[in-house]
Order: structure tokens, then C-alpha cells, then sequence
């Protein structure tokens, strides 16, 4: 008789759970898992060496591809990075609108994540009814920036442009009626800002048909709740952040610890989690939507009444307007320069991080005086959480694997990086 | 019906066979005649559930090919036929192909002794019941061999918990229908629709089995690997389990067979519980004499349609089991419900209580 020996499974990276590129070497006994080895690197594009060899604002854009479904998060961090080497801060209306879109990433977020956690444990319609509400998000990241997903929206010293007084909307097509269409549009003939408030008021009840489906399912609580329980010591030896951390039960949320742009000014809670179950991981993620929602809401109200500025007027910084340039040969100058050359930042290092949906989003800068980052780091909050991966799965089944890997809420594109 | 089975009988008689022939002939019609709707039957399946569960997602399901989406299912069946058969390099080549045809023979033959209506049966055999089970029993060989023979580690994974899944449920079903026996007093299912039949819907057996129709048809939803219960293929685990290897018309049988078995659970279900091809208006005056009232194979098609739909239903809103949570809900759940069931039952029949008060 051969000796019984444990059965090898290679998961991914072509698999339906993988989460784009992740690829396990599972070590199981049966269906039970031994050891789990998650290798990493089939989505590297070396952004931090890129961005090594391009004026600073030219890697706004390469930020927005890190982690791809919290866009102008990343985007927040590094540009914070920046601002604090420059010691400049934007205008008011600037970090209104940052925090406002930063929020409308998270529910993005969140709602790929819950959506895709869903799927991996078998409820696939959650998919279908999260991408519903996912579409309007997206149509404001439309709006504001012109692109669905990579926005490049924020700049150092505020963000590329005010908010617009028109939504895009749906055009007539073969496939699609004249009442279908009148009711699709019918919330987009309004400024942004309208179409962002009426989300606010209907999203609220989405939260509550999301969790009607799963919240109180029994098989859903069957296949989360005791699932890779991380204790709050474990959770903060591990560098975990965010959901993953507060599912733990430790009240960490930079929003509220280090407050930046203007959230120390805004009204919100922070959910925590108990056990730090994945059930409870869903919970805290959930309630971090409607939490959002709330703040989003309270960004509109200020937005409406407080026109001004979202841009420093420093032209060595920002490009002057299009009509500007036309006519004044120092504004030439000023475009010509920048969108060349670029700016210079004084010598340095700084460290931004911004509360990303997904936890602690961190940049570090080394600035030699040119134009071009002499180093960029990135701290990505799923390196940490992928890490955890052998210890939250050991001694659970196949199908658990799933479940925890859609509770850490994975993205490749911040991990690899 | 009931008619046309008699003209082809006097029109086989024109030529003038034998009677053994002549037997053979019949029945090959008769076959034709159940297989060639339930094929088409299948087809359509698959196209409404991609419509209702669309429906149900906020999408429109499949409406390009043929008006609303009609002829889906045929460029489907088309693609399936065009497409390579790709046999991994170190399968069982013969293993390999048998498993699919298997499980389709299996699938298919059980409808032998389905009756449609009072008249239509293809094998109106007294051990109808045991045929039935014996034959849904076989269809699992199909599963694990396609596993086994496929040596792919995911595809053996899902082999492993699809045996383990239907042997749990096997039981409960059929103790389950332990209780339909015992009510029905036969195993030949014309018989037991035909034991329901009384005044209106109250002799239909689902109101004193209520508990053993839950059982049975929840394990329907097990025995053909549906969700919530589709461990054995659950897509985002296992990709796509025991059939991962399988391409082409090869996994087109998979399907077929799977689809068939589907549509079996629901007239096995209508017939145990839901008086088969009985009218449910049946006894209401003024409906009697009409088509509304009177039995006929419209009734089963339509509470057919209706379980149909619930397989459906289920797969758009639940979650899936994990492997051992299914066992558990198998052995320590049903198992326990009917035998206590089948104790009640006959505690009722002995004491003449209910439906069999004399």
C-alpha cells in the first residue's frame, strides 16, 4: 500500500473565484485545507518604477490602475503625498468634492466587493442587483472626468475640474424604447449634483434589499459566519486595515484617527465587527455603505451652497483655462511649461495614507528636487490581507477558500502592483 | 391522446405484423413521441431560465437570435455540435465517453413508466416506484466516471461530493416516498395518481405528506445538483466539477441529461403529491363538464411548469451549500423528518384518522 499523501490543488490562475490573477497551491487532506500558498506577481506592471521616469502628474493616471475598482482613492493618496512636499492646501470646495467622490468610491467598491463575494458563495443575483447601482456610480465618474473608471480626476492643489451642470445620458438605440429611454435619463436631466442626491435617496433601499437576500439567509450565515476568524491581536500583528480590521473589533478608520481634507467635519460613524467572522466582515462592509451614503449626502448640501474655487490659482502648479491661454502669452508659457516639464518638488520624503475602502492606502515620496519622483512606494492594504491567506483558511474546506478570499476583498492590481 | 395512440394502432394493424412486431413498432412511436417533446422540452428549459432568472437580475435575458431570444437553445445545440470533443491526454478514452451517454441513457429511460395521462404511459409496470429510484440511482455512475475518468483533480473533487451528496439523499427520498407508497397502496405511479383522485384537490396527497413533498422535493434539487445544492459543479469551487474536461457535444449530454432529470423531478413531484393529470377545479359545479374541469395531460403541464419554475427560483436566490453542511442537512434533517413522518402516517392509516377515515 502507498502511503496516503496529501492532495495537491493548484487554484488558478484561471479559475472563477481567483479575483483576476491569484494563483493558490492548496494542500489539502480531502476537502480540508492544510496549507495555503498564494503566489503573487502575474499582475505586476512595475507602477513604482513608471512613475520614476514621468513629471509627477503624469502618474495620477497610472494610480487609478492599482487597485481598479476604488479609482480615485488611489489617486487621493499619492496626490496627498505630493501636496504635503509642496506644503500646499487646496481650496475648501476641492476637498468637499474629494471627499464626495472618495465616498462614491467606496460604495463603488463595495459594492464590486459584496457582488463578487455574493457570486463566489453562490448568490449570484447579488452580482447582477449590486452592478444596477454600480452603473449609476460609474455615470457620475462619467460626468465628472469623462472616463467610467481610470478618472485622473484629482490633481495637486485640488481636482482637474468644478463639477458638471449636465449628466451624460442614454442615447436612442434599436434595442431600447422611447419610454425606457425618457425613464433611464429622467434622473440624469439635472446637474451631477442633482443626480448624485437622488442616488443618496434611493440607495439606502438598495442596502436593504442587498441584505434582505443574504443578511438573515440562513445558508449565507451557514457559509460565514465562523469563517476565518482573525482575533483583534492577530488582526493588528498581521498590518491588517480597514473592513479586515474592523470586522476584528478594533476601531481603526484614518477618516476618524488622522482626519484629512474635511472629514473631521463631517457627521459618520464608524461600524466594528465582533468576532471577526467573515459574517461580520459583511456586516461592517455593509454599514460602511449606508455610512458613505450618509456622508455623501452631507458633501451635496455643502457643495449646492458654497461655489468656488476647486482648483489653486498657482499657475506654476495648474494649467490655466483654455481661453486664457489663447490670449495671454504668459498663460502659454505657464501650459507650455507644465504639461512639458512639469513642476518641481522641493527635496523630501513624506508618507500620505487615505482611509481606501479597501484599508490603509498608503504613498511614500522621496523627491529629489526635479521633477520626477526620485521613489514611490505604495502601501496596499490587500498585500497585508493576502498574507493572512494560509492562516484564515488552514483547517477550513474548499469551499471556504471562496468565502475567504471573497471577504479580503482582493484586487491584483494593488498587490502586484 | 388517447385517440391518436389508437389510430396508430389500427394503422400499424393495416400492415398486418405480427403481434410481437407489431408491440415493437407501437412502442418505438410511443417513444419517439415522449422523447422528441422532452428533447424539445429541455430546450426550452434552458431558455426560460435564462429568461426568468434575466428577469429576476434586472437584465433581458437572451433576446437576439429568433424573436425574443426564440431560437436560442438551437444555436446553442448547434455551437455544441460544431465544437471540438477534446479528450485530456491522459484520461480513459473509453471511460471517458461513457460517462456522458450514461448518464443520459439513465436520464431518458425513466420516463418509460412516467404516466402523462389516464391512458399514456409508455411501460405501465407495477414496479413503477422502484423503477424510478433505481434508475435516478444509475445516473450518478455517469457523474463519478466522468470524474474519475477525466483525471483532473477538480474534476475528481466534484465526483467525490456528488457521490457522497446523492447516496445521503437517495434515503430521504426515498423514504420519502415510502410515505407515497403507503398512502397510495401501489408502486405502479398510474396507480397512485390515480389513488388521488376523489371529490377536488383535498385527495391530492401534498396535504397529509406535506412534510415528506418538502423533503422529496428538496431533495430533487440535491439529486440533480441544482443550486442551492450544486457542490458538485459549484462553479466558483470546483469551476466546473465533475464535467470541467468535458467540451462539445460531450458536456452538451451532461447538460441534456441534467435538464431531463430536472423535468423529471417535477412530474415525479406533481405525480406523487399533485394528482398527476387531475384538474385541481375538479368538484366545483359549473366547471365540471368543461375542459377547465376535467383531467387531462394540460393540468400536469401546467403544475409541472409551475415546479419548474421553482427550481428556478431557488437557483436565483440562494447561496450554495458547502459539501459538508449538505450531508449534514441530509442525514441529521430529512432522514429524521420522514421516518418520523412514515411513524405518524401510519399511526393515521391504523386509526383510520384523515384521508383514511373508511
Amino acid at each position: 500500500m502507498p502511503e496516503i499523501q496529501n492532495f495537491t490543488l493548484n487554484f488558478g490562475p484561471q479559475h472563477p473565484a481567483a479575483h483576476g490573477v491569484l494563483r493558490l497551491v492548496l494542500e489539502m487532506d480531502g476537502e480540508v485545507i492544510q496549507k495555503a500558498d498564494p503566489h503573487i506577481g502575474l499582475l505586476h506592471r512595475a507602477t513604482e518604477k513608471l512613475a520614476e521616469s514621468k513629471p509627477f502628474n503624469q502618474t495620477i493616471g497610472y494610480m487609478d490602475r492599482l487597485d481598479y475598482v476604488s479609482m480615485m482613492c488611489n489617486e487621493h493618496g499619492y496626490v496627498m503625498a505630493i501636496e504635503k512636499l509642496l506644503g500646499i492646501t487646496p481650496p475648501l470646495r476641492a476637498q468637499y468634492i474629494r471627499v464626495l467622490f472618495d465616498e462614491i468610491t467606496r460604495i463603488l467598491n463595495h459594492l464590486m466587493w459584496l457582488g463578487a463575494h455574493g457570486l463566489d458563495v453562490g448568490a449570484m443575483t447579488m452580482f447582477l442587483f449590486c452592478f444596477r447601482e454600480r452603473e449609476d456610480l460609474m455615470d457620475c465618474y462619467e460626468a465628472v472626468s469623462g472616463t467610467r473608471m481610470h478618472a485622473t480626476y484629482y490633481r495637486p492643489g485640488g481636482v482637474y475640474r468644478d463639477l458638471p451642470e449636465t449628466m451624460p445620458k442614454y442615447q436612442p438605440s434599436k434595442h431600447r424604447n422611447e419610454s425606457d429611454l425618457k425613464r433611464l435619463n429622467e434622473d440624469r436631466s439635472g446637474s451631477l449634483l442633482d443626480f448624485i442626491e437622488s442616488f443618496t435617496e434611493r440607495f439606502p433601499g438598495c442596502v436593504d434589499e442587498y441584505e434582505t437576500l443574504l443578511t438573515d439567509n440562513r445558508i449565507w450565515k451557514q457559509r460565514t459566519v465562523n469563517i476565518g476568524v482573525v482575533t483583534p491581536e492577530r488582526a493588528k500583528q498581521l498590518g491588517f486595515s480597514g473592513p479586515m480590521l474592523r470586522g476584528s473589533g478594533i476601531a481603526w478608520d484614518l477618516r476618524k484617527k488622522q482626519p484629512y481634507e474635511v472629514y473631521s467635519e463631517l457627521d459618520f460613524d464608524i461600524p466594528v465587527g465582533a468576532t471577526g467572522d467573515c459574517y461580520d466582515r459583511y456586516l461592517v462592509r455593509v454599514e460602511e455603505m449606508r455610512q458613505s451614503n450618509h456622508i455623501v449626502k452631507q458633501c451635496v448640501d455643502w457643495l449646492r451652497a458654497n461655489p468656488g474655487p476647486v482648483v489653486l490659482d498657482d499657475r506654476k502648479l495648474s494649467p490655466p483655462s483654455r481661453i486664457e491661454m489663447k490670449d495671454d502669452m504668459e498663460s502659454l508659457i505657464h501650459h507650455f511649461k507644465l504639461f512639458t516639464e512639469g513642476y518641481c518638488v522641493p527635496e523630501g520624503e513624506s508618507y500620505a495614507a487615505v482611509e481606501h475602502p479597501k484599508g490603509e492606502f498608503g504613498v511614500y515620496l522621496v523627491s529629489d528636487g526635479a521633477n520626477k519622483p526620485y521613489r514611490v512606494k505604495v502601501r496596499a492594504p490587500g498585500f497585508a490581507h493576502l498574507s493572512a491567506m494560509n492562516e484564515m483558511v488552514e483547517g477550513h474546506m474548499l469551499a471556504d477558500v471562496v468565502a475567504v478570499i471573497g471577504t479580503q476583498d482582493i484586487v491584483f492590481g494593488e498587490i502586484d502592483r | 391522446m388517447t385517440a391518436l395512440i389508437d389510430l396508430l394502432d389500427r394503422l400499424i394493424g393495416v400492415i398486418g405484423l405480427p403481434e410481437f412486431l407489431h408491440y415493437v413498432v407501437l412502442t418505438s412511436i410511443k417513444i419517439v413521441l415522449v422523447l422528441v417533446p422532452l428533447i424539445i422540452a429541455v430546450a426550452y428549459f434552458t431558455y426560460a431560465e435564462r429568461k426568468i432568472i434575466g428577469y429576476i437580475q434586472n437584465r433581458l435575458g437572451p433576446n437576439r437570435v429568433g424573436w425574443y431570444g426564440l431560437l436560442q437553445p438551437f444555436a446553442d445545440t448547434l455551437k455544441m455540435l460544431l465544437k471540438e470533443i477534446v479528450v485530456p491526454s491522459n484520461a480513459s478514452p473509453f471511460l471517458f465517453f461513457l460517462a456522458p451517454l450514461l448518464s443520459l441513457m439513465a436520464a431518458f429511460a425513466v420516463w418509460a413508466v412516467v404516466p402523462f395521462s389516464e391512458n399514456f404511459v409508455i411501460a405501465d409496470i407495477d414496479a413503477g416506484l422502484l423503477y424510478v429510484l433505481a434508475l435516478t440511482s444509475m445516473g450518478v455512475y455517469g457523474v463519478i466516471i466522468a470524474g474519475w475518468a477525466s483525471n483532473s483533480k477538480y474534476a475528481f473533487l466534484g465526483a467525490m461530493r456528488s457521490a457522497a451528496q446523492i447516496v445521503a439523499y437517495e434515503i430521504a427520498m426515498g423514504f420519502a416516498l415510502v410515505g407515497v407508497l403507503m398512502a397510495g397502496g401501489s408502486l405502479n405511479l398510474s396507480a397512485i395518481v390515480l389513488a388521488q383522485e376523489g371529490t377536488s384537490v383535498l385527495g391530492w396527497f401534498v396535504w397529509p405528506l406535506f412534510p415528506l413533498f418538502m423533503v422529496y422535493f428538496i431533495s430533487g434539487l440535491a439529486e440533480t445538483n441544482r443550486a442551492p445544492f450544486d457542490v458538485a459543479e459549484g462553479e466558483s469551487e470546483i469551476v466546473a466539477g465533475f464535467h470541467v474536461e468535458y467540451s462539445g457535444i460531450a458536456f452538451g449530454l451532461f447538460f441534456l441529461a441534467e435538464y431531463a432529470n430536472m423535468i423529471l423531478i417535477t412530474a415525479l413531484t406533481v405525480i406523487f403529491f399533485f394528482g398527476g393529470w387531475m384538474s385541481p377545479f375538479a368538484g366545483i359545479p359549473g366547471l365540471d363538464g368543461t375542459f377547465i374541469g376535467q383531467s387531462s395531460f394540460f393540468w400536469m403541464a401546467i403544475k409541472m411548469a409551475f415546479f419548474m419554475f421553482c427550481f428556478l427560483w431557488a437557483r436565483a436566490t440562494f447561496p450554495r451549500y458547502r459539501y459538508d453542511q449538505i450531508m449534514r442537512l441530509g442525514w441529521k434533517v430529512f432522514l429524521p423528518v420522514t421516518i418520523v413522518w412514515i411513524a405518524v402516517e401510519g399511526v393515521m392509516v391504523a386509526a383510520q384518522i384523515g384521508p383514511w377515515a373508511a
